[in-house]
């Protein structure tokens, strides 16, 4: 297990406003432009720190590395771009922490790394967190970001979205909790396997969530998209998730629904 | 055949997909409809009928022949109603000891505003989850195109058979280059690089049988799936339903680990 590093930008400039923010400032506001409100991205290292208690994240299965099994053209490329861009071996972090005191299993997709696209060692980085959690009676929180499969690992991509909601299921029917809270943007294979198969499923505002692409669904029905398509709101008001909570309360919240769900509260039924 | 004649193949018109296999295989097949929630889609044909004297479930996309009934089933291209459907008749089949055989088609999961509005994803996602731990053997056929997280939604079985000249892939060739290359008229290679055909499937583990197709007609072609299938169920269902769904489990577990 490792500890990780974190770095946080001298600056940061708001996507939404343009407004130039002193890094340690932007983040002490969880990565909410102090000037516009907007939710910029917040990366997979500095969501644990934002999220878990002190330094009490583990990280698990950090050097599982992708290979090119396909030997699809330009993917070798793609992924050490990747890996030198955010300093991460994979798209996702998974471990142990605990959070406002309660134990647990997390993992934080980050759209950085290849839009988060789900490849093999994704899905078996996932695996291994359920299972472990399965077998040391653990909940599991876990942020959602991707753009979907990873379409240089063909058909072994899709197959994670079967052996990840497989790991997920039997998770579930330990009688244990899985919370989903979903981020900007959440879409395709994810969306369809395990960002989908949370106990309680939050989402921050605006985030988008959907399954197909709002750009592929204008191409094939030629209608256009309603505003506020495909967001948090949206699925929201279609019944599809628990409750949008504000980046500054999730915390709070998350900590809130484990005590809640804490294990002497659970019987099991017979 | 090369990879992207075999996308053509399996994309071709005239291919038999879910209805004509039902008809070819089954005996006293008894269509169910509707999802009991919202609506039936036409996309999924389903329902019980006999193979071999075993009664079975069975759970079909089909495209539809002429041009109405084409759009009545939304070119084959399920909603989420459809796999909504599919889950009601599978665990249908899990409380009577059916065995469930799902049959494969489709370009993929329908992408229109009323399928996000009414939870492609989640619809999708529950039968990923429900379909891996369905207490009655599951045995899935690729007849055509298997699309991405649409088909796989009818995916999740004891084992996975393909057609021949099927394809089965996590994205459209054209939808590959030209999110990759920005020029969609690069499928054929996009195809090859994707590695979507019966033969590589199985190399991957991703499939267990082929059905031969070349040369032969439709005829030979059902007759022989038929065979495999009661093979298959016979098989399975002679096993402990534990062992079934350890091997279940397993079977997605080992790919790509």
């Amino acid at each position: 297990m490792h500890v990780m590093s974190l770095f946080v930008e001298a600056s940061v400039t708001c996507k939404a406003c343009g407004t130039e923010h002193n890094g340690k400032k932007i983040f002490s506001h969880h990565y909410v432009c102090p000037t516009c409100g907007a939710y910029l991205r917040v990366g997979a290292k500095k969501r644990i720190r934002l999220i878990t208690d002190g330094t009490t994240f583990s990280e698990l299965d950090k050097n599982l590395i992708s290979r090119n099994i396909l030997d699809f053209p330009g993917y070798d490329e793609k992924l050490d771009v990747a890996k030198k861009l955010t300093d991460m071996n994979e798209a996702v972090i998974t471990g142990i922490a605990k959070i406002g005191g309660a134990p647990c299993c997390i993992f934080v997709m980050d759209a950085s790394f290849m839009m988060a696209s789900m490849g093999t060692v994704v899905g078996e980085k996932l695996t291994r967190l359920f299972e472990y959690a399965t077998s040391h009676n653990l909940p599991v929180v876990g942020f959602t970001a991707s753009g979907g499969a990873r379409m240089q690992e063909g058909i072994l991509s899709l197959m994670q979205m079967a052996k990840v909601s497989g790991a997920v299921k039997r998770h579930s029917d330990a009688g244990l909790l899985y919370i989903t809270v979903l981020t900007d943007p959440t879409t395709g294979g994810v969306t369809a396997s395990f960002a989908m198969e949370g106990d309680i499923i939050l989402a921050e505002p605006k985030a988008l969530v959907g399954f197909a692409g709002a750009r592929v669904i204008e191409q094939t029905t030629g209608q256009k998209l309603p505003a506020g398509f495909q967001r948090a709101e949206f699925l929201l008001d279609h019944g599809f998730i628990d409750a949008i909570v504000e980046r500054k309360d999730l915390k709070d919240t998350i900590a809130s629904i484990l005590q809640m769900h804490a294990p002497k509260r659970r019987k099991k039924v017979k | 055949m090369k990879a992207y004649e075999k996308v053509e193949a399996s994309r071709r018109g005239t291919r038999p997909l879910g209805r004509a296999y039902i008809d070819a295989m089954l005996t006293d097949f008894i269509e169910f409809h509707g999802d009991r929630y919202f609506g039936d889609d036409g996309a999924i044909v389903a329902g019980i009928g006999k193979l071999n004297d075993i009664p079975v479930t069975v759970i079909a996309m089909e495209r539809g022949n002429t041009i109405e009934d084409r759009l009545k089933r939304n070119f084959g291209c399920p909603s989420p109603e459809g796999y909504r459907k599919a889950l009601r008749l599978a665990k249908q089949a899990e409380k009577f000891h059916r065995p469930v055989i799902c049959l494969i088609g489709s370009s993929g999961a329908y992408c229109g505003i009323g399928a996000e509005e009414r939870g492609q994803g989640e619809a999708i996602a529950r039968n990923l989850m429900e379909f891996m731990t369905l207490k009655t053997p599951v045995i899935s056929v690729v007849l055509g195109e298997g699309g991405s997280g649409g088909a796989l939604a009818l995916g999740v079985a004891d084992t996975v058979m393909m057609l021949e000249n099927a394809v089965y892939s996590v994205i459209s060739p054209e939808g590959c280059a030209s999110i990759l290359w920005k020029d969609a008229k690069k499928a054929p290679e996009a195809a090859e690089a994707l590695k979507l055909t019966a033969k590589d499937l199985l190399h991957f583990g991703v499939i267990e049988t082929i059905i031969p197709e070349n040369n032969r007609t439709f005829e030979e072609i059902s007759a022989t799936l038929k065979e495999e299938l009661t093979k298959e169920i016979q098989e399975k269902m002679a096993m402990p339903i534990e062992k079934c769904l350890d091997n279940r489990y397993n079977r997605f577990r080992k790919i790509g680990a």
